[in-house]
């Protein structure tokens, strides 16, 4: 019990800084952190949405920054083609990613375990080099878009302070769909398809039906962030879908805790914020962090919110 | 007819240089059940180590035969220091360590050999051209490549099918309590394997340096390319790497020197020539997830013999 109560105090403090955070940085004049912390909210509720899959599904999803790709393309496209309403865009980019996650997960979940992975990965290598053929949208070089997502009035995204918690408030909201669908019917079939796929399927469940749907949702969460992440940027370019970013999801994912509400958020905070303080120590801050990850895995087993859950049992 | 011929022999020569990295792979997945995805950094030491010892000794030869060595050191203290705890771990916690590793080892390249890529000149009898049919030309260095692997394709079918380590080491593949409750002793036996890989990685990696430049990053893309064949062939299959390898080695190679005239017969001339090293790069995705979704555990799955 109090070891639950010292993963809540951490996660409540993160939580209450997450929102304060504006605050902070209007009274120290800061500006950078603001600008550092809007990408660290939106990568966060991208390795929430992969968590959805990942933690609570057993989805092992190594393709996962393809749909940051997806919903920042649907983004970027648009507005080069003059289509600048955010109610246009973010619906686009919502629909664009489910449809890929629905295609590639009604073929990938025909595979298990390695060859998940392996599948996922190879999908969104695919998606990566198809972006990188899109000569109209820029190629390799990738696609500047020139002017943020319209809201008509409703939202202005170009106002720091505005768009931050725009995400933060997508974040939220990611969170909360996921904790209701976590304890719903549903959720509770794909956690039990989890630990026992055969005897879930023996009592009458179909059993790829609810985690392609279940995929499908995280798929279209991580769209989201993908659009909010071009906003944020004002960029968008085959490497956003590259194998080493979906790498770094996962690794916020496991560094946070799997299968914990929060952990991908403390995941994500903590990740960047160690690249950031790092890169700022020296040059070569993979050096230190690379090692950093391999004594994570061998001695910190679930992540950081496991290592609290120990903290107060200890 | 020329131009068939000679990148008919590229793709086989890519292909065999896949297989080297791939052969490496394969064993390390289906023996430890390791998923090791800083075997492209092994791939990349080998490069750098081939690049420094050559510019060394002043002999491209001894320089290849130091760098082999080099790898075959540096695989065996990475199973023994770190990887070795790793065994009967999930999948997901090699992918984070292994991840760790690429970041490590592309950073300490940075820091040692500075962030400019290097070049590993040839030797004078390795860059003339030799005719391989009347009237077709072929160089020579692209060649040896062709008989080295081969070679060392050769070689590891005889050690694992004709000896008692590549029977322990099938043992251990089909069955891994098994053979350590007969008393082999299990932990030499995977020490063993990895430098064994690390060794033909490195082995890829020395022989693809001088065609192209020694970089950071070099082993990530060989890297994935290596898994897709391993998938394809079915993990732990040697076989089944082979043949995916030298598969995987001439669509891509084909499918780059053909695809972009191909295209410009339906598309603009613009068109085609940015959309065909996509797609040519995509067809060995398409390949393998066609596999995957006709035959989810690959096409030799190893267990199943």
């Amino acid at each position: 019990m109090k070891g639950l109560s010292v993963s809540k105090a951490v996660t409540a403090l993160m939580l209450a800084g997450l929102v304060l955070l504006p605050l902070y940085s209007y009274l120290s004049g800061n500006i950078f952190i603001l600008t550092l912390f809007t990408r660290i909210v939106i990568l966060a509720l991208a390795a929430a949405s992969l968590n959805l899959i990942m933690g609570f599904g057993g989805m092992m999803s190594f393709g996962h920054a393809a749909y940051l790709g997806i919903g920042g393309y649907a983004v970027g496209m648009l507005a080069q083609e003059g289509v600048g309403s955010g109610f246009i865009q973010f619906p686009v980019a919502l629909a664009a990613s489910a449809i890929y996650a629905l295609v590639i997960g009604a073929l990938s979940l025909r595979t298990r375990g390695v060859y998940f992975i392996m599948i996922t990965l190879a999908f969104a290598q695919m998606a990566y080099y198809v972006a990188s053929g899109l000569a109209r949208y820029g190629g390799d070089d990738g696609l500047t878009v020139y002017k943020r997502s319209d809201f008509s009035g409703l939202i202005n995204l170009s106002n720091r302070t505005q768009f931050y918690y725009l995400c933060l408030a997508c974040l939220f909201g990611v969170i909360f769909l996921i904790w209701r669908i976590v304890n719903s019917r549903f959720g509770l079939v794909v956690q039990g398809l989890r630990s026992n796929e055969q005897r879930m399927q023996a009592i009458g469940f179909p059993a790829k039906r609810y985690q392609l749907v279940c995929f499908v949702i995280s798929g279209t969460m991580c769209g989201l962030a993908g659009a909010l992440l071009a906003n944020n940027t004002d960029f968008v370019s085959p490497a956003v879908m590259y194998w080493t970013r979906s790498g770094d999801l996962m690794v916020m994912v496991i560094l946070g805790g799997m299968g914990t509400l929060f952990g991908p958020v403390m995941g994500a905070v903590v990740y960047l914020l160690l690249e950031e303080f790092l890169s700022q120590i020296t040059e070569y801050w993979a050096l230190i962090m690379g090692p950093l990850l391999l004594l994570i895995v061998l001695f910190g087993r679930g992540g950081i919110m496991g290592l609290l859950g120990r903290i107060g049992r200890g | 007819m020329l131009l068939v011929v000679e990148q008919f022999l590229n793709g086989l020569q890519f292909g065999l240089l896949l297989f080297l990295l791939a052969a490496g792979l394969t064993l390390v997945f289906g023996i430890m059940d390791l998923v090791n995805l800083a075997h492209g950094s092994l791939y990349m030491m080998g490069a750098y180590f081939a690049a420094t010892f050559a510019a060394w000794t002043g002999s491209f030869l001894l320089g290849a035969l130091l760098a082999l060595g080099a790898t075959l050191v540096l695989g065996i203290v990475l199973e023994v220091s770190a990887l070795r705890h790793l065994y009967g771990r999930d999948h997901l916690d090699h992918v984070l360590a292994t991840f760790g590793l690429i970041l490590f080892f592309n950073e300490a390249v940075r820091l040692i050999w500075g962030p400019a890529g290097l070049a590993l000149p040839l030797p004078a009898w390795l860059t003339v051209p030799v005719p391989i049919l009347p009237g077709i030309h072929y160089p020579a260095y692209r060649l040896a490549i062709i008989i080295v692997a081969l070679l060392v394709a050769l070689l590891l079918y005889l050690g694992v099918m004709r000896t008692r380590i590549g029977m322990l080491i099938r043992a251990g593949a089909s069955n891994r309590e098994m053979i350590g409750a007969l008393g082999i002793n299990i932990k030499l036996l995977y020490t063993l394997v990895f430098g064994l890989g690390a060794a033909l990685a490195g082995l890829a990696g020395l022989m693809q340096a001088p065609i192209l430049t020694v970089q950071i990053g070099m082993g990530e893309n060989i890297l994935i390319l290596a898994f897709v064949i391993i998938v394809i062939g079915g993990i732990g299959s040697i076989r089944g790497a082979f043949l995916a390898a030298i598969f995987v080695g001439m669509i891509d190679t084909l499918g780059r020197a053909f695809l972009p005239n191909l295209l410009r017969q339906v598309l603009s001339g613009a068109a085609a020539s940015t959309a065909a090293p996509a797609l040519s790069s995509m067809l060995i995705y398409l390949l393998m997830a066609i596999v995957l979704v006709v035959r989810p555990e690959g096409l030799f799955p190893a267990h199943r013999r």
